[in-house]
């Protein structure tokens, strides 16, 4: 095995630990903050798919911006740590139904994969492509991803000064 | 041993090893002189009062979710950043356009009192 396989599978033992953390922690702040290594760990894994734009993106964002945001919607809720009913398990059946359909089309997506293996592995910086496609090819959706962010702004402002006034 | 990972592989290593030794040597070398104020959760030289697990402000979430947005608008202004001197003046109107769009969101924030603190 060589370095970058074992790097690999650290990658991935962090990220499916943290995931498995968050999602059996029966106190919602251990799941918050477990949050932070999946988060980074796909970050990485991002990073070995050579994808370095998505990568910073993910740190960026996610690492720096959602998980704040879990935390403090985990930390604004009233009484959020007295409540014990996080994480119960509400029927087995049903859960047990869907976590098998959902392995089925995973294994069954693995299998239809043709895995055709690069020739060569070329670590380019993505970036710059990624900045051509936004700025001549995709300008429209580009500018319109503004509106988008423009909407969240106004929707957030709207909402939470309302909370206030109560 | 030209495996390009290697230089990563080492900073992993060593990083696990300085944390490791840090922790270690403080557990090992470091007098223990316990007492109950030592005990008490730190808050800034202050002896804490009250719960720690209190329900923050809704303005925290205000805040974060501005923050967000920001940040957002920060990743796309990266890539658009590496090719500044290649696209010149269109690159400059294509992203002033796209800053217009967020500061008119931003001048409501700020109109709106989203960024006062009471």
């Amino acid at each position: 095995m060589d370095i970058a396989t074992a790097l690999f599978y650290l990658v991935a033992i962090i990220t499916v630990g943290s995931a498995a953390v968050v999602a059996f922690s029966r106190n919602i702040i251990y799941s918050a903050f477990s949050l932070m290594g999946t988060f980074a760990g796909v970050a990485g894994i991002y990073v070995f798919l050579g994808a370095d734009f998505v990568a910073a993106v993910q740190l960026l964002i996610y690492v720096g911006g959602i998980l704040v945001l879990i935390l403090f919607a985990v930390m604004l809720t009233h009484r959020i740590t007295d409540v014990e009913i996080t994480n119960r398990a509400a029927g087995r059946i049903p859960a047990l139904l869907a976590i098998g359909i959902f392995i089925f089309l995973l294994v069954q997506t693995i299998r239809e994969t043709s895995w055709a293996k690069a020739k060569e592995i070329l670590y380019a910086p993505t970036t710059a492509r990624i900045g051509d496609l936004f700025l001549e090819n995709y300008l429209l959706p580009f500018e319109l991803a503004s509106l988008v962010l423009l909407a969240a702004l106004i929707g957030a402002v709207v909402l939470s000064r309302k909370e206030l006034r109560e | 041993m030209a495996d390009p990972y290697l230089a990563v592989a080492i900073l992993f290593f060593f990083a696990g090893i300085v944390v490791l030794a840090l922790l270690l040597i403080a557990e090992k070398v470091g007098p223990k002189k316990p007492s109950p104020v030592k005990g008490e959760p730190f808050e800034s030289g202050n002896s804490p009062k009250g719960d720690a697990r209190i329900r923050f402000p809704v303005k925290f979430y205000l805040i974060a979710m501005l923050f967000l947005i920001f940040d957002i608008e920060v990743v796309f202004l990266y890539p658009w950043a590496i090719l500044f001197r290649r696209l010149g003046i269109l690159g400059l109107v294509e992203m002033g356009i796209f800053l217009l769009i967020l500061v008119i969101g931003f001048i409501y924030a700020w109109r709106k009192g989203a960024l006062e603190w009471e």
